[in-house]
């Protein structure tokens, strides 16, 4: 495997990688968001108890289970560039924290949004709520170590240290409507039994979420390219398509 | 389609406000991060090109001097 992957270890073949990639994501993760809300918004049945107030749940659901694959995502990239020395690694784990951070922000949101009319407060310090608060504050401190460093060996290093021990917030996330008494409601999707949702509003609602997926797969692919390129100024070929650009 | 009317589309039952405002939150969010994360990699480019022609710069200057030296 080893022997395969390696040539991808070099900044220049990853970014054309990359390239290739983009669109596939790009025009999936676009069309796949784009039915799942529209499918959410006017097709799927209303709910018996919190009426037309749920469809919040097409875009929180999906916002919230990526603030979470991200963060874990970005930490096992910055676990293996600690390791392995390989500075992709690093470089895709902050390309991945501002769009975790997003996602996060828009959970806390539509969280917000769909709190109001249904419990009466836009906040409460809750164990869900407050597990997910943390977590964008994770996110931003990641993103202010990795700022703060000229040296971004030395960034990548210090920015990783704290993803990996933030990690210990995902299971709290995830586990806190069991663990504790939470106003926030269990979990909706499950795996291993029946979903707690009708196929009416579960085929929307996982549309988004791999639409969402996706189209973050897009997001962070651009910002991967856009980080190989502020890292290897000094190669002949990032050189060259600099002056290119300038001459276009 | 669940709704009558384009009027009960927007009205949601009564919780318009909080449905349009998060999708409206949700998708301007995201709508702000791909327009960044798409000009990022040209705004480095620039920064790249820039840092290039200044450097030709002062070495053409550099070399300038030497010559009027001689």
């Amino acid at each position: 495997m080893w022997k395969w992957l390696h040539p991808y270890a070099s900044p220049e073949k990853a970014y054309q990688l990359s390239t290739t990639l983009f669109p596939w994501f790009a025009v999936l993760g676009f069309s796949l968001t784009l039915i799942g809300t529209i499918w959410g918004l006017m097709f799927a049945p209303t709910d018996y108890q919190q009426g037309d107030s749920y469809r919040i749940i097409f875009i929180h659901v999906p916002a919230a289970s990526m603030s979470m694959s991200v963060y874990v995502g970005m930490a096992i990239a910055s676990f293996i560039g600690m390791v392995w020395q390989l500075k992709l690694a690093d470089w895709s784990a902050a390309a991945m924290a501002p769009v975790g951070a997003v996602m996060t922000f828009i959970a806390l949101i539509t969280g917000s949004f769909w709190g109001k009319p249904m419990w009466g407060a836009w906040w409460v310090w809750d164990a869900r709520l407050t597990s997910e608060l943390i977590l964008l504050f994770l996110y931003l401190g990641v993103i202010a170590l990795y700022a703060s460093f000229e040296d971004k060996v030395v960034a990548a290093r210090a920015a990783g240290i704290l993803a990996i021990v933030g990690v210990i917030n995902i299971p709290i996330i995830k586990y806190s409507v069991d663990w504790w008494n939470s106003l926030h409601q269990g979990s909706t999707i499950k795996i291993t039994e029946k979903s707690a949702i009708t196929n009416d509003m579960l085929y929307p609602l996982l549309m988004n979420i791999f639409g969402f997926g996706l189209l973050i797969g897009a997001i962070v692919i651009m910002r991967f390219k856009a980080e190989i390129i502020a890292r290897s100024g000094m190669r002949p070929w990032v050189k060259t398509m600099a002056l290119e650009g300038e001459n276009k | 389609m669940q709704f009558d009317s384009l009027q009960a589309f927007f009205n949601m039952g009564g919780y318009g406000f909080f449905v349009w405002c998060s999708y409206g939150i949700t998708f301007g969010s995201i709508g702000i991060l791909i327009y960044l994360s798409a000009t990022q990699e040209k705004r480095n480019l620039k920064h790249i090109a820039d840092k290039l022609k200044r450097d030709e710069r002062l070495k053409a200057i550099r070399r300038n001097k030497n010559e009027s030296k001689a």
